[in-house]
């Protein structure tokens, strides 16, 4: 029964990943290695188009392979093996945090553990900047400074930091304005040289 | 009646979240803020820290982990359940309807550039969102310290998150003993 199976390979992958969407990647290889669902160069497009779709990652890639599989029902069967893992986790922590809400051990433990959060969000910020603006294989080519920043993606970083921070009448408005004018401004400039 | 009330908004609110998260589980950052701090009120920027750094030591994707915490607080584990399910939705119809109708779709030249543009994008609301949440966990010397340590570690190895998070949580614990012993 290969819905089964489905739900079996992806529940694994749902519990045994951890860190986000990426952290999934070594299990799907491991899963077209063994099963033969799919090529390892069909995940590499599967990937791709998980990326440049709206959702996160994880989740995608998961509805990708599920549906490649084994049609429409795969992809929903796929995708709910990989969350029902994380929503049992979560809802167990949740009723203990809700318990021990006021307990002074788990406020002291926040403390600390709010700035590293933080700092770990913030670093995953950095290193999606470097891969927007800084092209190191155009460079590694051309040896040229010019081809090591974007100058364009650069431009647009700046526009919207000040759209959103200093323009009264623009910083408030909802994210996806501010997405959708950016896939605009990429398509228009071409951003990806494409 | 009001109960289904509860239960469809927290649906519709984080298919929307699906819908405009590009990226990872740091990309529906920004959204959540908006949608569920500012707008909705559903939870507080710390409740979104502390969610985050439970949801990168904890099996699964960050933005499903992340989703659960916030349906339960609001709906119990009900609600737990529908945020999540809302979260995955639009990736199920988005995925299989470019899968089923579209081949090379990442090849496009349109969708290349679009998404080189939306890169930049994600990268300022970050930093947008990261600005935000340092004004509430960032208060004093000791807590700049975990952050400055933290951030160096992850941009220059490649270590799991998770030691940062446990280390930090008995960081945590340490310093408040010493501060409530000093008074």
């Amino acid at each position: 029964m290969i819905y089964l199976r489905l739900f079996y390979e992806f529940f694994k992958t749902g519990l045994f990943s951890v860190g986000g969407g990426l952290a999934t990647l070594p299990f799907l290889q491991e899963m077209s290695a063994r099963t033969g669902w799919f090529t390892s160069s069909e995940l590499a497009d599967m990937l791709a188009v998980s990326e440049s779709t709206p959702g996160a990652i994880g989740i995608n890639m998961a509805t990708y392979v599920g549906w490649k599989t084994a049609g429409v029902p795969g992809g929903v069967i796929a995708t709910l093996g990989l969350i029902a893992p994380s929503i049992v986790v979560i809802l167990v922590i949740a009723y203990f945090l809700q318990s021990f809400h006021d307990n002074k051990y788990v406020t002291a433990a926040f403390y600390g553990i709010r700035p590293a959060s933080t700092a770990l969000i913030a670093a995953a910020g950095v290193s999606v900047l470097l891969i927007a603006l800084v092209n190191t294989e155009q460079f590694a080519l051309t040896g040229s400074l010019g081809d090591l920043i974007s100058f364009k993606g650069a431009a647009l970083f700046v526009i919207l930091w000040l759209l959103t921070n200093v323009v009264k009448p623009t910083k408030r408005l909802h994210p996806i304005v501010f997405i959708a004018f950016s896939a605009v401004v990429g398509i228009v400039f071409s951003f990806a040289g494409a | 009646m009001d109960v289904l009330k509860k239960y469809l908004g927290l649906f519709w609110t984080f298919s929307k979240i699906g819908v405009t998260t590009f990226g990872g589980g740091y990309a529906m950052l920004p959204i959540l803020q908006r949608e569920i701090v500012e707008d909705k009120g559903w939870a507080t920027d710390e409740e979104l820290t502390d969610w985050y750094a439970i949801g990168q030591c904890t099996p699964g994707v960050i933005a499903v982990n992340t989703a659960t915490f916030v349906g339960q607080k609001r709906g119990g584990i009900a609600g737990g359940i529908v945020a999540t399910l809302g979260l995955v939705f639009p990736s199920l119809i988005i995925i299989m309807l470019i899968a089923a109708l579209i081949s090379s779709f990442a090849e496009l030249a349109a969708v290349r550039n679009a998404f080189a543009g939306i890169r930049v994008c994600v990268c300022v609301l970050v930093v947008n969102a990261v600005v935000k949440l340092w004004r509430k966990s960032i208060v004093d010397w000791a807590t700049f310290v975990v952050f400055l340590a933290v951030f160096a570690l992850s941009v220059f190895t490649s270590l799991s998150p998770i030691p940062f998070v446990v280390l930090s949580a008995l960081a945590g614990i340490v310093l408040k003993n010493l501060e409530a012993r000093r008074k």
